[in-house]
C-alpha cells in the first residue's frame, strides 16, 4: 500500500468519526495555539528589545575603566579610575584609529536640579559635542554643547525633556538660571523626547560641557594625577568596522597604559549587548513555549488515548484487513497515519488560532505600550514539526498494538 | 493453574486437488476450524506440513503469510465481514490495496458484475441485504484471481432460497477453475460439492463422493 493510499485510508475513517476526530484535536489545537502565542509574545518582545538597541546605533563602542582589585576581590566593572581625557584625545586620531569616526568621552555623577521654583534629582552627564552625533540627539528647542562651551568652560546646560517638563511645566526654558548642585547654570537648549528606551533613558537627564563637570562638579582625577573619564562613547565608521575599531582602540590603549598583562579597560559594543539580550530574550521565548508544551503533551496523550479505544473498537476491521493481505507495516502505517493526521490537523488549526491571538494581544495597551508580538517563519515550522512529532510520538504504541493482533482473534471480536 | 495445550487436530491428513469443490463437515469442536485456518493460512500448525500449490507454507512468517493469502485464498464468512460505512466496491477494492495492482476499480467493478452486484457497487454494507452482502464479499474474494477460495459457513445467516444463490455463485466460480473449501455442518449444503470430509475429534472420519446428478441439480435450481 503506498503513501497516498494509506493517507486516504486514514482520512476515511477520521471523516466516518467526526466529532471524537475533532475533539481529539482539541488538545494539540490548544497545545500548539498557546505554544505560538506565547512564543509571538517573546519574539515580539526580542524585536523590540533588538530595535531599542539598534535605534542606539550598532556602530557604537564603549571603553570603560576595569574593576577595582581590593587584596584580591574585583569590584564592578568601571569601578577603577584609569581612563583618562588624555585617552580619549589619543583615540581622536584617525592615523593610529582609522576605523573611529567620532569620540565623546564621558563622565556622570548625580545631582539636584533647581530652577523654576521646583527641583528634581537626576543624573548630570558631562559630555563632549561629539555626543549629540553618536547618541543621535535631536534638540526641541536652543542649541547643544558647542565647542566654545567645551573650551570657556561654559555653565551651560542641555535639559532632558523630561526634567525640562517638571522645572519649566509652563515657561520657555531658554536662558534660564538653573542651579546644579548649587552651581549656577543657564539653560542653552532641550532634547526632543526619545521615549523610554529601557536601560538608557535619554529624557531624564541634563548634559553640560564635559570641561565644566569635571572642573565644578565632579572632580575626581587617577592615581597620576589626570583627569579621569568614565566612559568613552565611540563611533566606528561603519557597523562592519566595529571588530576593527575595538582592536585598534584596544592597542592604543594598552600602549598608554603600559600594558602587558590584563587590559585595565574593556570595551563594549553596541553589539556584544545586542547578542547579550538576544541570548536572554531567547532563553525567555524558550521558557514560554516550554510552559505552552506542558498543554501539547497532554493533547498528545489524549490523541494516544483515542487511538487506542479505536484499535480495540475497530480489532473486527483490522482482522479483515489482515485476512485478506495486510502486512504488519501497512496497519501500522495506518494507524500511524492517522495520529499523525489529527495532529498535524490540530497543529495547524492551533496555529491559526494561536496567530489570532498573537494579533489580538498585539492590540493590548499596557501603560502606553503596546504589547509587541510576532510570528516568525520559525514559529509556524515550529509549531507544524511538534504537532507531526506528537501525532508520530504517541501514536506509535497505538499502531503497534494493531499491527501486533492476531488476525484469528481479530476476526473473532465482537 | 495453566495454560492446557489442546490438540484440535491430531494427524489429520488430506489432499485437495486444483479445481475441485469440496466440504468440510463436522459437529462443533471437531477442529474443522482449526482446519479452516490452517488452509487459510490464518494460522500455522504446531507440527506438520501444509503444501498449497506445490509450495510448503509451513513455516514462513507473518507477513509471508498475509502476502500468501492476498495472492492465494479468497475468504467468505458466516458474518460476510465487510467493512461498515464502506461502499461496496471499495469493499471488494481491499485486498487489491496490498497487492499494489492497476486498475483497480476497474477489477472491483468486474468481480461485482460476476456476482451480479454491478448497479449495487455504490451502495454500503447496511444498506444491502444478507444474500447481497455475501454476493460482495465473494467479489472481494475473488478480485484477486485466488486459486482458493475458503467459505467458512458462507449460508449460515442466510435463508434457504438465498443460500441456493449463493451455493450456484460458489459452484459457476469452481468450473471456472477456481477450487473452493466450503466449512458446513449443513448436510444439504455440503451436497453442492464433489467431496464431503467429515471431520470427528482432529481426525478425518471420512470422506464421502457427492453423486454427480446430486451436486449438479442443485446448481440448476
Amino acid at each position: 500500500m503506498n503513501l497516498i493510499q494509506t493517507v486516504v485510508v486514514a482520512l476515511r475513517s477520521l471523516q466516518a468519526n467526526k466529532l471524537r476526530s475533532a475533539l481529539t484535536i482539541l488538545g494539540v489545537v490548544i497545545g500548539v495555539a498557546s505554544v505560538v502565542a506565547l512564543m509571538s509574545m517573546g519574539r515580539g518582545f526580542q524585536a523590540f528589545v533588538n530595535a531599542q538597541i539598534e535605534s542606539l546605533g550598532t556602530n557604537l563602542l564603549f571603553v570603560r575603566p576595569g574593576a577595582t582589585q581590593q587584596q584580591g576581590v574585583s569590584a564592578v566593572q568601571g569601578s577603577a579610575a584609569t581612563l583618562t581625557l588624555e585617552d580619549a584625545v589619543a583615540l581622536t586620531d584617525p592615523a593610529v584609529v582609522p576605523a573611529v569616526a567620532l569620540i565623546s568621552p564621558q563622565i556622570s555623577t548625580f545631582g539636584q536640579v533647581v530652577g523654576g521654583g521646583r527641583n528634581v534629582r537626576t543624573q548630570i552627564l558631562g559630555v563632549t559635542p561629539e555626543y549629540q552625533y553618536i547618541r543621535t540627539l535631536a534638540l526641541a528647542y536652543g542649541e547643544f554643547i558647542s565647542e566654545r562651551d567645551m573650551q570657556s568652560r561654559a555653565r551651560s546646560l542641555v535639559l532632558g525633556s523630561t526634567v525640562a517638563k517638571s522645572l519649566f511645566p509652563e515657561m520657555d526654558p531658554i536662558g534660564q538660571q538653573v542651579r546644579v548642585n548649587n552651581q549656577p547654570f543657564r539653560v542653552t537648549g532641550v532634547l526632543e523626547a526619545k521615549g523610554g528606551t529601557g536601560f538608557a533613558n535619554l529624557d531624564d537627564l541634563v548634559l553640560a560641557p564635559l570641561s565644566t563637570v569635571q572642573a565644578r562638579l565632579f572632580r575626581q582625577q587617577t592615581a597620576r594625577g589626570f583627569q579621569n573619564v568614565q566612559v568613552i562613547n565611540i563611533q566606528a565608521i561603519s557597523d562592519n568596522h566595529v571588530q576593527q575599531a575595538k582592536e585598534q582602540i584596544a592597542s592604543v590603549l594598552r600602549v598608554s597604559h603600559n600594558i602587558i598583562g590584563d587590559d585595565d579597560f574593556t570595551i563594549t559594543s553596541q553589539q556584544d549587548l545586542l547578542q547579550a539580550f538576544t541570548q536572554v530574550t531567547q532563553a525567555f521565548t524558550i521558557f514560554l513555549a516550554a510552559i505552552a508544551g506542558i498543554s501539547l503533551l497532554v493533547g498528545g496523550i489524549g490523541i494516544m488515548n483515542i487511538m487506542l479505544v479505536s484499535v480495540t473498537e475497530r480489532t473486527r476491521e483490522i482482522g479483515i484487513r489482515k485476512a485478506v493481505g495486510a502486512k504488519r507495516r501497512d496497519v501500522l502505517l495506518q494507524f500511524l497515519a492517522e495520529s499523525i493526521t489529527l495532529s498535524v490537523a490540530g497543529g495547524a488549526i492551533g496555529l491559526a488560532l494561536g496567530w489570532g491571538a498573537s494579533l489580538g494581544l498585539s492590540q493590548i495597551q499596557i501603560q502606553g505600550q503596546p504589547l509587541r508580538t510576532l510570528v516568525s517563519p520559525d514559529i509556524v515550522v515550529i509549531a507544524v514539526a511538534v504537532a507531526a512529532a506528537v501525532g508520530l510520538f504517541f501514536g506509535i504504541y497505538p499502531a503497534a498494538r494493531a499491527a501486533r493482533l492476531n488476525p484469528i482473534e481479530a476476526l473473532r471480536y465482537e | 493453574m495453566g495454560s492446557i495445550e489442546v490438540h484440535a487436530l491430531r494427524g489429520l491428513s488430506c489432499n485437495i486437488e486444483r479445481g475441485e469443490m469440496v466440504a468440510i463437515m463436522g459437529p462443533s469442536g471437531s477442529g474443522k476450524s482449526t482446519l479452516m485456518n490452517i488452509l487459510g493460512c490464518l494460522d500455522q500448525p504446531t507440527s506438520g506440513d501444509y503444501d498449497l500449490d506445490g509450495e510448503p507454507v509451513s513455516g514462513l512468517g507473518d507477513d509471508s503469510l498475509a502476502e500468501v493469502r492476498n495472492r492465494k485464498i479468497g475468504f467468505v464468512f458466516q458474518s460476510y465481514n465487510l467493512l461498515p460505512r464502506t461502499s461496496a466496491l471499495t469493499n471488494v477494492e481491499l485486498p487489491m490495496l496490498y497487492s499494489n495492482r492497476p486498475n483497480r476499480r476497474k477489477r472491483a467493478m468486474e468481480a461485482l458484475e460476476r456476482v451480479g452486484l454491478a448497479d449495487r457497487a455504490k451502495h454500503k454494507p447496511s444498506e444491502l441485504s444478507g444474500g447481497e452482502q455475501q454476493r460482495v464479499a465473494i467479489a472481494r474474494a475473488l478480485v484477486n484471481n485466488p486459486s482458493i477460495i475458503l467459505a467458512d459457513e458462507p449460508t449460515g445467516n442466510l435463508d434457504t432460497r438465498t443460500s441456493g444463490q449463493i451455493m450456484g455463485i460458489l459452484q459457476n466460480l469452481n468450473k471456472e477453475g477456481i477450487t473452493v473449501i466450503l466449512v458446513t455442518h449443513e448436510r444439504d449444503i455440503a451436497q453442492y460439492t464433489q467431496r464431503i470430509l467429515h471431520v470427528r475429534d482432529g481426525l478425518l472420519e471420512r470422506e464421502e463422493t457427492v453423486p454427480k446428478d446430486v451436486a449438479g441439480k442443485r446448481a440448476s435450481i
